[in-house]
């Protein structure tokens, strides 16, 4: 490999991400009396936790590179795409440093499911920061790349009257409308259709071409393995694995049959 | 080729010369103030788009739909006419009661539905504050600007009323224009203060209804601001007569009426409007601003 193609994007260096979570009471605090018997007796509330969600996560990603994140369920995959994008606090000690403002395009995205499809796009668009002329041209590419209106006139009716997979196609199109330099997808590619998934993948493609670095969080074994040469493995917070895709799938499928 | 391997097999520089070497920034850096401004100016169409898009969101599902942002001032008149004008029959000792409690009316409750939806600006918005990046204030900011566009449907209604009521078209009115931009700088100010607030503390949600009620009898909205003059004497009167919303209550009824009774004279209240609406506007931005890094944690 030459010098000039490991040009890092995003560094991670013992990245620590705590969640606070408000309004998880328990049964047996439901009444005024228990939680004036809390406030007496100075008891940690246990309406407000915290999840401690990435614990000292290390790597380093170079341009060109796409890498899968993989993990069971709540294993702190999608935390750390957030922390990368700078939308959650990283706890002091650590840091994650990243070339210019990495995008997180997730099916959680949320954007406003009361205004039509449409006027989704227009937002979502000014909000990665967008010109209202850049908008404007983009708006018929977005709605064309997303194929809601193969069915009909879809884009100008509410969002929540989309399909979960509609909805998701939207919202994968509108972040990937846009260059970056760092690209995170979550499980976007999963809710599609077959066909969406392949023109999908060929954006993520376009997209590491045009020299950024993709992130990709699926529990789909086969997009990860299409899209992505080097896979990190999160289990409990932890980082237990980082390599070349087939060897770090091969141990989190034994770890997973266990 | 050799300082190739030790980048690749990363035990050469720390993470933080790396970074460093490379340019890359730190993710969720808080930037300077300026920089914070200068970003937010470029985020003035998500801003404005944010704003008109709440507005349609929240109306979109009525049958009226934008008729309501005339129809909700007008009820809120009628409502007051008929238990102070007609019930109560408050009107006996105050010259034109109802025009001066119907300023009273509309521009405390421009302060109080910022101050209640800012409140949740931050933490009921989290789900965009994780999925996207634009500078935070953006949100109170849009909420200030959904009030104040119901605030020109409003003062449309209230215009009307204070005509209808008898009082002469002057050239005093057009001092509604300046009192107005005061106002919603100190609310905007207003809105910023308690969506970083509510969003720390979530139990303030719950207090800012008596809050508002409070503030609401101390602001001369319901009776005659000489009431206060009649009961209270010294630091009590100085404190009831420096209230911002009172001082903005006071410069619309002198702007629109004749021989209204003022709580200062229209200079001192002048005065007052513009320290508030600085104070509260500026203080309010930089504490908003301190906290963007740690929005996101909920």
């Amino acid at each position: 490999m030459a010098d000039t193609e490991l040009v890092p994007t995003v560094i991670a260096d013992n990245a620590h991400i705590i969640y606070r979570i408000h309004g998880s009471i328990g049964p047996h605090q439901s009444s005024p009396l228990s939680s004036f018997k809390r406030l007496v007796t100075r008891q940690k509330s246990t309406a407000v936790r915290e999840v401690h969600a990435v614990k000292g996560a290390s790597f380093v990603a170079y341009k060109g590179e796409a890498i899968g994140l993989i993990g069971t369920n709540g294993s702190g995959k999608s935390t750390l795409l957030r922390a990368i994008a700078g939308l959650l606090p990283v706890e002091s000690g650590g840091a994650i440093y990243a070339s210019g403002q990495p995008s997180l395009l997730g099916v959680n995205a949320a954007l406003m499911n009361d205004l039509s499809g449409e006027r989704n796009v227009t937002l979502g668009c000014l909000a990665m920061g967008m010109t209202p002329a850049e908008v404007k041209d983009k708006v018929a590419d977005i709605i064309d790349f997303s194929g809601i209106n193969e069915r009909g006139d879809f884009s100008s009716l509410p969002m929540r009257t989309y399909s979960s997979g509609m909805g998701a196609r939207l919202r994968f199109a509108i972040a990937a409308a846009k260059k970056h330099d760092v690209l995170l997808i979550d499980e976007a590619l999963a809710t599609g259709d077959a066909k969406f998934r392949k023109r999908s993948e060929q954006r993520v493609r376009d997209l590491r071409a045009e020299a950024g670095t993709v992130f990709l969080v699926s529990h789909s074994e086969q997009s990860i393995r299409d899209t992505c040469e080097r896979s990190i493995w999160l289990e409990g917070g932890v980082i237990k694995a980082d390599g070349p895709t087939d060897d770090v799938m091969k141990e989190y499928e034994t770890f997973v049959k266990k | 080729m050799a300082q190739t391997t030790v980048v690749e097999s990363y035990t050469g520089p720390s993470p933080k010369e790396l970074a460093r070497k490379y340019g890359l920034g730190t993710a969720g850096r808080l930037p300077s103030l300026p920089e914070y401004t200068r970003l937010l100016w470029a985020y003035r169409h998500f801003i404005w788009e944010f704003a008109s898009a709440k507005v349609s969101a929240s109306l979109g599902n009525t049958r009226l739909g934008m008729i309501w942002q005339v129809l909700t001032p007008l009820i809120n008149a009628g409502v007051y006419y008929v238990i102070f004008g007609v019930l109560l029959n408050t009107s006996r000792d105050t010259h034109n009661f109802i025009a001066y409690l119907c300023a009273g009316v509309f521009i405390f409750g421009y302060t109080q539905s910022v101050v209640q939806t800012g409140v949740q600006a931050v933490s009921g918005n989290l789900g965009l504050i994780r999925a996207l990046h634009f500078p935070r204030a953006s949100l109170p900011i849009s909420i200030t600007l959904v009030e104040a566009r119901n605030m020109i449907a409003s003062m449309a209604v209230l215009l009307a009323i204070v005509l209808i009521s008898g009082e002469p078209i002057t050239w005093q009115w057009l001092l509604i224009f300046p009192a107005l931009v005061l106002q919603t700088i100190f609310n905007a100010g207003a809105a910023m203060l308690v969506s970083r607030l509510g969003s720390k503390l979530h139990d303030l949600r719950q207090l800012i209804p008596f809050i508002m009620r409070v503030w609401l009898y101390g602001s001369a909205v319901l009776y005659p601001v000489t009431r206060y003059t009649e009961h209270l004497h010294g630091w009590k009167l100085a404190v009831i007569e420096a209230n911002p919303i009172l001082v903005y209550i006071e410069l619309i009824r002198h702007a629109l009426m004749e021989n209204v009774e003022l709580a200062g004279t229209p200079t001192l209240l002048w005065i007052e409007a513009s320290v508030w609406a600085l104070v509260v506007g500026i203080g309010g931005y930089a504490y908003f601003w301190r906290g963007e890094k740690g929005y996101g944690r909920g």
